[in-house]
């Protein structure tokens, strides 16, 4: 009697196990990365005591020029659209510190850039911005802004685990004529130098930010550009699924360390 | 759209030496570099700054193609009396952006 008992559990449990797909399930462990929580630093440990300095003057670090912009263009009404300031009242304090974001309606994951851009198109009626043009670095740096000192929180969305996966990958993957990976330098030798530069640990908690090297601002998109072309490889086009994948990855790895856009960076 | 950033107190006492900084966003292009194709990048600078307050010229600097990217420059002045001050940036076409900023002498 009890066997046969016994025996019905055992089919009932392989049926449940030959179900079509899994579901999606509403938490995942939290993933791991190759910087100790107790030796993550924000790309600014790395600069001069000076350029630190400059960062934190509320008057004197350049990216400010587009943080005013910003702020006049939130604020700004349009023909036959309402301004971002009327709808968004109550200030966009603390939003950066979720981007980049899981977006159901679109079932795409966008970084801040994107989102703004989606609400350019889906609420304002307007055309989206080109990517790292200074009216989109404007705005995504107002906003950004608002959030300095908060600590970058952002969680795995299991509905966008592809996303999390893709940027993983891109990280670990060795590539171009040099074959190094993002992974290489940023968890393995940061601290070290590079020719006359000292090595970070590939945080994007500073951008979208003013570096000298550009004597200009931009995005985080930018600066994976630059890493790309740094190791002579193919980059991906600025606001690519790619690199939003990428920036997600990044994100939750530097997830507890303060928002500083806009930040200064070599 | 190019963005101005002032600094300059709201008060002040009379002969109060105050600090003045402005900032503005231009590329200063020094015409000196090449771009991707070895062609150089024809030169696009400010080439002068004037700061007046009221219609007396308190403070001038000439820029040239070694002033980096958005020009930052802090100067200091002797408040006497309250007024405005008008800071006017001229580029090398005659081009030209100006700002003011409201001063209240005590």
């Amino acid at each position: 009697m009890s066997r046969t008992v016994l025996s019905g559990i055992v089919t009932l449990a392989l049926l449940a196990g030959c179900s079509d797909s899994p579901p999606v399930p509403d938490s995942l462990e939290p993933p791991t990365f190759g910087i100790a929580e107790s030796e993550k630093v924000s790309g600014s440990t790395f600069l001069t005591a000076d350029s630190r300095a400059l960062q934190d003057d509320d008057f004197a670090n350049p990216g400010l020029l587009w943080v005013d912009r910003g702020e006049a263009l939130f604020g700004a009404d349009h023909e036959n659209a309402p301004s971002c300031s009327s709808c968004h009242t109550e200030g966009m304090s603390g939003v950066a510190a979720r981007y980049p974001a899981y977006d159901e309606g679109t079932d795409q994951l966008l970084n801040l850039e994107g989102r703004i851009n989606q609400c350019r198109t889906d609420h304002q009626g307007l055309q989206p911005l080109t990517y790292e043009s200074d009216d989109l670095l404007a705005l995504t740096a107002y906003i950004a802004s608002q959030s300095r000192g908060m600590l970058l929180n952002v969680e795995l969305d299991p509905a966008a685990l592809d996303h999390f996966e893709n940027g993983e990958n891109y990280f670990m993957t060795k590539r171009g004529q040099f074959n190094f990976s993002c992974q290489q330098c940023h968890d393995e030798t940061w601290g070290k130098r590079l020719r006359g530069d000292t090595i970070s640990q590939g945080h994007g908690n500073g951008f979208p930010a003013y570096r000298f090297e550009w004597e200009g601002f931009g995005s985080l998109h930018r600066r994976l550009h630059d890493c790309d072309t740094g190791v002579r490889a193919e980059p991906f086009p600025l606001g690519s699924e790619t690199y939003v994948g990428l920036e997600y990855y990044l994100a939750i790895r530097a997830s507890g360390l303060p928002i500083e856009s806009p930040g200064i960076r070599r | 759209m190019t963005t101005i950033r002032l600094s300059v107190p709201d008060t002040a006492t009379r002969d109060e030496i105050i600090e003045i900084k402005a900032m503005i966003q231009h590329e200063m292009e020094s015409g000196y570099r090449l771009n991707m194709r070895g062609q150089y990048i024809p030169r696009d600078i400010i080439t002068l700054f004037e700061c007046f307050f009221g219609d007396e010229l308190v403070f001038s600097a000439d820029f040239h193609p070694g002033i980096a990217a958005n020009p930052f420059l802090t100067f200091y002045a002797r408040a006497t009396t309250s007024g405005t001050f008008l800071f006017r940036w001229t580029d090398q076409n005659g081009n030209e952006w100006s700002d003011t900023a409201d001063i209240n002498v005590a």
